[in-house]
Parts: structure tokens; C-alpha cells; sequence
């Protein structure tokens, strides 16, 4: 192979978080490899929904590191937009009952006043919002900023715009170290790779490639099925969702949880979400999970019940006990940096998650507070 | 040489369908795409957004591209539908859903 194998820096995972930070990476005018076991967003990132989200977000890093990012996506769509199918279209979170409206408009205070967009819409204008709504709701909650882009497509158009060498289908086996711990670079099952810092972007799998470096990261798949229907003219015209969603999504609980998410797409279906449950890698198809994500749409939006499911797919969210990222150099490590852990909320967070990396890099000051996605900061529970 | 000749198949009576109000001929165990074919029709379904022609692609279920219209049902896979008499088929524009 001619092919020069030294570079900059070697970003692992060819996800969308991976692709973001070897974009702001080879912005910042580093030589970039990024590689992967398999094809660009052949993970999780292409089995998401493409949520941009700060509504199912409360007041704390995350939440900024989401607006941070928003911010970042809208001036990528200014460049990529059609092409990664981006969607400036909001969402909408409704509550069944008056007690969970008012922990509804409670939550969408906070946000309120960590910088978030909301509009409360009460019952009686709720079908002007989404026509195709159940009768009877209680009343919701509008968030602008909501957003969505159809991810594989948006991980595959960043990582042809940064120019990054793309190593798809080989694996790492390992992070190089020098004898006293320094990155020197990445073995693969097709050769070694040199550079002095490698991103650890391998999402659901981070765990396993921090573990070849010596250091630990609990990361955890959790499972999520979505439900795909037939195409359809535009019928839900914002992100839907249940109150109830965003303590699924905060449960530490390794049971089945499902809460209906619904939302149309560019292409003419109806994606069906969410459910969670805490099962390892297992990819057999689960009918409890996904009967459970039609009863939940249809309590939503009954015409549904007309509807045909044409298929499901499912995905492992990388998710870490406290529900954070790991995002930062690894001081156990030097040369070695994180960037996965992102949960459901990784397509979202990467512009952010690879700026701040990027910036990490090249020597700058991040724009936000890492402190609380430190990737040692679960050193101590292990001991 | 006639495939079922070959396959020494030997099918119950062939029935009718309609395509588009077009008498077709299919026999007993075919896919609506398969009758579809043996009629010599090869697209059935125009893109959502640009009204492309479309028919079979990959034949067994996988890729959703040969979606169809039957008996007024919109996005069955003409590849996995089997073909009954007096079955009405009809050319699928977009969705297949007015709207």
C-alpha cells in the first residue's frame, strides 16, 4: 500500500460525531484519517431519527452543549442543507392531562430561562399547530428550535467535506502508546497508524476501544427500536411527542420503556419512536417494544391507525451512567481524546462536540465547560 | 424456452387482473410483480418528487421501490403481494395517498 500512514490526528468511528470532529478538525488545519470498522454511519448514527433537539433537554451542560450545536448545524445547512435533508421544522411536546401540563410548563420555564425558545399552546390551538392531533389533549408546548436532518446522509456530507482521508472497513485493534503512556497512534487489522492524538468517536463502542488504551469508559448500549410507515403526503409537520418522554429518556431503569415520539420526513414516512430498554447488543426484533411505539402513535395521532408500518430498525445508544458524554482529552492518557457517549442526542450534539474538540487540538480554548464531560470522571465509582 | 416448461411446472387455470383497466393474465402462486412482468409491464410507481418511473429492484422484499397500488391500498411491495382474481392494480403516483 502506497498510501502514507502517518497523520495529524485519527479520529475511530465514522459516525456522525466522528465525522464532525474531522471536519472541525481538518478546519482547523490538522491532517485527518478517519476510520471505521464499517461504512460511514454504519452504527448508530444509521439507526437514529436525525434529532436536533433542545426541547427534551433540561437547564445543565448538555442543554448548552445542544444550543452551542444548534448553531453550528444551522450554519452547516447553510452549506449542505437539501443534501442532508435539514429541517428548521420544531417540535411539539403535548401533555394528555392538566397534572402533566403543568409539569410540562414548569420544565419549559427553565429552559426558558437557560436560553430555550418555547411557546405554550394551549388546547384549543393545538390543531392549528399539528391538525392531525387526538382530540381531548390537555395542551403543549412549541420549541422552534427543534430540528432534524437524516443523519446517514448528514454524517456521509460532512465527512466529504473535510477532506479527511477515509479509512472505511478496516478495524482498530488498538491505541498505540509510547512506554510511558503517550498515543502514539492506532494499530488496525490492515496496519498501523501514526499520529500523536487519536478521538475516540466510536459511540456505543467507545468503551471497548478506550479499554485498548488501558482506560476505562462505561460506556452501554440501550436499545431503541423505531417504526418506519408507508410514505405519505405531509401529515405531522413538527416533532411530536409525550411529556413523558423526557423522564424515559433521564430513566436509569434497564427495563422496556416506550414513549411515542412521531414525526414525518422529508421522504414521505412516519418515524415512530422511542422505546429504551437495556438489553446488551442483542438485535433480535422485539413485538412487545414495537406494538407498544403503534399503541403510543396512534393515542397521538389516530388516522395512524389507517396507516401501514412498512418495516422497523433498531440501534444502540451509547449511554453513560450519568447520562453525559465523554468529551475531552483523557489525562490518564495523553494524546488520546473523547468524543462519544452521546445517547439518543449524539446527531445533535456532534457540530458542538466536534467544534470543541477541534479546538482542543489545536492547542485553543474550548468554548464551553468540559468539566462536566470529563472522560476520567468515573474513575472514583469504579473503585 | 418457456420458463414453466422448463421448471416442468404445472400451475392451475390462469386468472385475470386489471392494471390501469387493462386485462392482464397471471397465474396461480404469482406475485402482482410477477404478472406485471409476464404482461410486459416493467414500472408501476412514479418518485415522490421528481415523478421518476419505477418497478422492481430488488425483487424480494427489501428496498420498497416497487410499491404499488392494490384494490385502492397504496406502498405494497408488488414483489411480495401475491396476485388474486380480479385483483385491481393500478399505477402508484407519489404517496399513493390524495392529499
Amino acid at each position: 500500500m502506497s498510501e502514507r500512514l502517518t497523520c495529524d490526528v485519527v479520529v475511530v468511528g465514522a459516525g456522525m460525531v466522528g465525522a464532525a470532529c474531522a471536519l472541525y478538525a481538518a478546519r482547523a488545519g490538522l491532517d485527518v484519517a478517519l476510520v471505521d470498522r464499517g461504512p460511514v454511519a454504519g452504527g448508530t448514527t444509521g439507526a437514529g431519527e436525525g434529532n436536533l433537539l433542545v426541547s427534551d433537554k433540561e437547564p445543565g451542560p448538555e442543554l448548552q452543549l445542544a444550543l452551542f450545536s444548534l448553531g453550528l448545524w444551522a450554519e452547516l445547512a447553510k452549506e449542505l442543507g437539501p443534501a442532508v435533508e435539514y429541517e428548521a421544522k420544531g417540535g411539539v411536546v403535548v401533555a394528555a392531562a392538566p397534572e402533566g401540563l403543568t409539569a410540562l410548563g414548569d420544565f419549559a420555564a427553565g429552559q426558558r430561562a437557560a436560553g430555550v425558545t418555547t411557546v405554550e399552546v394551549a388546547a384549543d390551538r393545538l390543531h392549528d399547530v399539528e391538525p392531525y392531533l387526538a382530540p381531548g389533549l390537555a395542551g403543549g408546548v412549541l420549541y422552534p428550535q427543534d430540528c432534524q436532518v437524516m443523519p446517514a446522509l448528514a454524517a456521509a456530507h460532512l465527512v466529504r467535506a473535510s477532506g479527511a482521508r477515509l479509512l472505511s472497513g478496516r478495524t482498530v485493534t488498538e491505541v498505540l502508546r509510547t512506554p510511558r503512556g503517550t498515543v502514539l497512534g492506532v494499530r488496525t487489522d490492515r496496519g498501523v497508524i501514526h499520529a500523536p492524538a487519536v478521538v475516540n468517536a466510536a459511540g456505543t463502542w467507545g468503551g471497548e476501544l478506550a479499554a485498548t488504551a488501558g482506560v476505562r469508559l462505561p460506556v452501554l448500549p440501550r436499545r431503541g427500536f423505531v417504526l418506519v410507515t408507508e410514505p405519505l403526503p405531509r401529515r405531522v409537520r413538527h416533532k411530536v411527542y409525550a411529556a413523558d418522554y423526557v423522564a424515559d429518556v433521564a430513566s436509569d431503569s434497564a427495563a422496556l420503556h416506550t414513549s411515542p415520539v412521531v414525526e414525518g420526513t422529508a421522504a414521505g414516512p412516519v418515524l415512530i419512536g422511542a422505546s429504551r430498554e437495556r438489553v446488551g447488543f442483542d438485535r433480535s426484533f422485539s413485538l412487545p417494544a414495537v406494538r407498544a411505539l403503534a399503541a403510543g402513535a396512534t393515542r397521538l395521532f389516530p388516522f395512524l391507525e389507517r396507516v401501514r408500518a412498512m418495516r422497523s430498525y433498531l440501534g444502540f445508544r451509547p449511554y453513560l451512567p450519568d447520562h453525559l458524554p465523554a468529551i475531552g482529552a483523557d489525562p490518564r492518557v495523553p494524546g488520546l481524546f473523547h468524543a462519544c457517549g452521546h445517547e439518543g442526542a449524539g446527531i445533535g450534539l456532534a457540530p458542538g462536540t466536534g467544534h470543541l474538540i477541534a479546538r482542543l487540538l489545536s492547542g485553543g480554548v474550548p468554548e464551553l465547560d468540559l468539566a462536566p464531560f470529563r472522560p476520567e470522571r468515573f474513575e472514583r465509582e469504579a473503585r | 424456452m418457456n420458463s414453466l416448461r422448463l421448471a416442468r411446472s404445472r400451475p392451475g387455470p390462469a386468472f385475470t387482473v386489471t392494471f390501469d383497466g387493462r386485462e392482464i393474465e397471471a397465474l396461480p402462486g404469482w406475485t402482482v410483480a410477477a404478472a406485471l412482468w409476464a404482461a410486459g409491464i416493467t414500472s408501476w410507481r412514479t418518485t415522490r418528487h421528481e415523478g421518476r418511473p419505477r418497478g422492481i429492484l430488488c425483487g424480494i422484499g427489501v428496498c420498497f421501490d416497487c410499491l404499488v397500488t392494490v384494490n385502492d391500498r397504496p406502498n405494497q411491495r408488488a414483489c411480495l403481494v401475491p396476485a388474486r382474481p380480479g385483483d385491481v392494480i393500478r399505477t402508484q403516483e407519489g404517496t399513493g395517498h390524495a392529499d
